[in-house]
């Protein structure tokens, strides 16, 4: 009896009881926010190949919408989010360290990084409408033999940005939890699952939009 | 899991190689390279991605268990790109095959 208690006491009080100890439950933790990465990337990778089959079925269609995506805008985006995704990984070293106003402050530059993206990414997107570029039936498109086509690439290229940039207000909330968990003393250096956790998700969708820059941006413009 | 804290300078070099990748995807797509533009592309875009991966996620220091499920992600993702392309590129509605 002495002897339980005395287990029951001695161990970290972030570690359940269902765990070896801390660096088992830190392995569950990345593992199963792997599995759930993973179907994100198969969510995304649908996407992914629905365009590239619409992109080779209608090239020239393409190489006429590919001239109103923003480049600049797209690749200060990139930027941003790369920047985003080095203050994220900070944030959990600070984490490591036990460094609480460290961790604090990277949170918040993270978060507000994530909010410059989105703000850009409002700023296209009321290009496209003023441009009446949004699929649907106010749509007007310049070259008259592409208006359907060109429907097509245009909701792609929203639903696949859009998507991402739900991933990136849903990020924006998780990273506001996180600061307030900091704030609370939640974390110490032996247990910071949460922000290891959300960093990975934000590096996750800093990955898709890695891909999603030269695809829907770079490539087109030369045929 | 080995988790000793990793340097600021790794992730320094590592943001700034990711900086510098950006800078030449963008420059390289100004260039008339022909279907070479979107190989090159594409190759950057993987680069980047497995920089983000191995260094930001942290898979190089990650348990084989983890490994082998992010491997298992990138294959079945593979499956599914491969197959789709491989009908609707092999039914000649395209006059001339291009590359993806």
């Amino acid at each position: 009896m002495a002897d339980s208690e005395m287990t029951l006491a001695s161990h970290e009080p972030e570690l359940q009881h269902h765990f070896d100890d801390s660096g088992q439950q830190l392995e569950s933790s990345t593992l199963g926010m792997w599995v759930f990465l993973v179907t994100e990337v198969m969510f995304f990778g649908g996407m992914f190949g629905g365009y590239t089959v619409y992109r080779n079925m209608y090239p020239e269609a393409f190489a006429s919408t590919s001239h109103f995506m923003n480049v600049t805008i797209g690749a200060i985006n990139t930027g941003v989010l790369i920047f985003s995704s080095f203050t994220m990984v900070l944030a959990v070293r600070s984490a490591q360290l036990g460094q609480k106003k460290a961790l604090i402050a990277f949170l918040i530059l993270t978060l507000i990084l994530g909010c410059v993206f989105l703000g850009l990414k409002y700023v296209e997107y009321h290009e496209k409408w003023v441009d009446h570029h949004i699929p649907g039936p106010g749509f007007q498109y310049a070259d008259s033999r592409y208006f359907h086509q060109a429907q097509i690439l245009f909701f792609l290229y929203f639903a696949m940005t859009g998507m991402h940039a739900i991933h990136m207000i849903v990020g924006a909330g998780l990273l506001t939890t996180l600061i307030v968990m900091a704030a609370r003393n939640r974390f110490s250096a032996t247990w910071y699952t949460p922000v290891e956790m959300i960093g990975l998700y934000w590096h996750f969708v800093d990955i898709v939009w890695i891909f999603l820059f030269p695809l829907l941006y770079l490539i087109g413009h030369t045929r | 899991m080995n988790h000793q804290v990793v340097s600021v300078k790794v992730y320094a070099a590592v943001f700034c190689a990711l900086l510098a990748l950006t800078i030449t995807t963008v420059a390289v797509s100004k260039l008339e390279l022909g279907e070479f533009n979107f190989i090159a592309a594409m190759t950057i875009a993987v680069i980047k991605g497995t920089l983000v991966v191995m260094f930001f996620m942290d898979v190089r220091r990650a348990t084989s268990m983890t490994k082998l499920f992010v491997g298992a992600g990138m294959f079945w993702l593979a499956i599914l790109l491969v197959f789709l392309l491989s009908d609707y590129l092999s039914r000649g509605w395209r006059p001339s095959l291009r590359w993806l």
